[in-house]
């Protein structure tokens, strides 16, 4: 059984046709549960008091807005070397959700780091990247937009998302790469003793996964609307040459 | 609701804006998918005449 069957817009779409509803049912329980959670029954922080509440948004945000374009640049690759439409429209229908997700940290993140480093906004190689990252997925929203020819659109967004991803590593590492800034270091790690302490650890999971879940459904739900799309767009050109 | 204390605006912010964000990107992804299906039904209906 190879993954590529799904490449087949019938075969995608009738596979996907149950697993959304299921999928975004999952999502929905998953954060609902995670944030009612952080949100009603954990403690403040010593150092940081109610603020850490915003860890449950901040940080699945964060995780998704980075790796939503690490999915974008693998099914750009997909289509640049196999020509896939699929892959090239899941490309396109992730790029509003990362954009969402990416929004959401920055905002989250300014509101959090007013009372904690006396700024809403720093230059800070993290922050940066960051921006510079949503600025990237607002790009290649508009890109897709401005080109009427979907091949050449889908050609032309995969390189764009090719450079981008450089951007996408930078939002991930540049707490590691450079030791300026006021960005900490990761706040879920396999080296456990860089973790958040536990009773914020495993709500946190929790909401991490309702995002993950809910980023998963979002992007076969709009991808099942763009190869629609496609489809309709083929019969309105038949339509007008005939 | 449990006292938030002094950051009470800071984290409801954080929560609103958050819950917005996400709401508006669901809304739009199922309206925007209602919408191209029923456009497309049309357009098929169409063309087997």
């Amino acid at each position: 059984m190879s993954i590529w069957r799904y490449a087949n817009p019938a075969k995608f779409m009738a596979t996907t046709e149950r697993l959304v509803p299921a999928l975004s049912w999952l999502a929905a329980v998953a954060l609902a549960v995670g944030l009612v959670w952080g949100f009603f029954f954990t403690p403040d922080d010593y150092r940081q008091g109610s603020t850490v509440k915003i860890i449950y948004l901040h940080v699945p945000a964060a995780l998704i807005a980075i790796n939503a374009w690490f999915m974008m640049l693998a099914a750009s690759l997909i289509w640049l070397i196999r020509r896939h439409h699929v892959s090239a429209l899941a490309a396109k229908a992730a790029a509003p959700v990362g954009v969402t997700m990416t929004l959401i940290a920055l905002v989250t993140g300014a509101v959090w780091g007013q009372p904690m480093w006396g700024t809403w906004w720093a230059w800070d190689p993290r922050l940066t990247s960051f921006l510079i990252l949503f600025l990237f997925y607002l790009g290649y929203m508009a890109l897709w937009s401005a080109i009427e020819d979907p091949d050449t659109a889908a050609d032309l967004t995969s390189v764009l998302c090719l450079v981008g991803s450089v951007f996408a590593v930078l939002s991930r590492y540049a707490v590691n790469f450079w030791n300026q800034g006021l960005h900490q270091g990761a706040s879920l790690s396999l080296d456990a003793e860089e973790n958040v302490a536990d009773v914020f650890y495993l709500p946190l999971l929790v909401a991490i996964g309702g995002f993950v879940l809910l980023f998963i459904a979002l992007v076969l739900q709009r991808t099942r609307t763009e190869i629609r799309a496609r489809r309709l767009h083929a019969l309105r050109l038949r339509e007008r040459m005939a | 609701m449990p006292d938030l204390g002094k950051y009470a605006a800071e984290v409801l912010t954080a929560y609103g804006v958050s819950l917005a964000l996400l709401g508006g990107i669901v809304w739009l992804s199922i309206a925007r998918g209602r919408k191209v299906k029923r456009q497309l039904e049309a357009a098929e209906a169409r063309r087997r005449g």
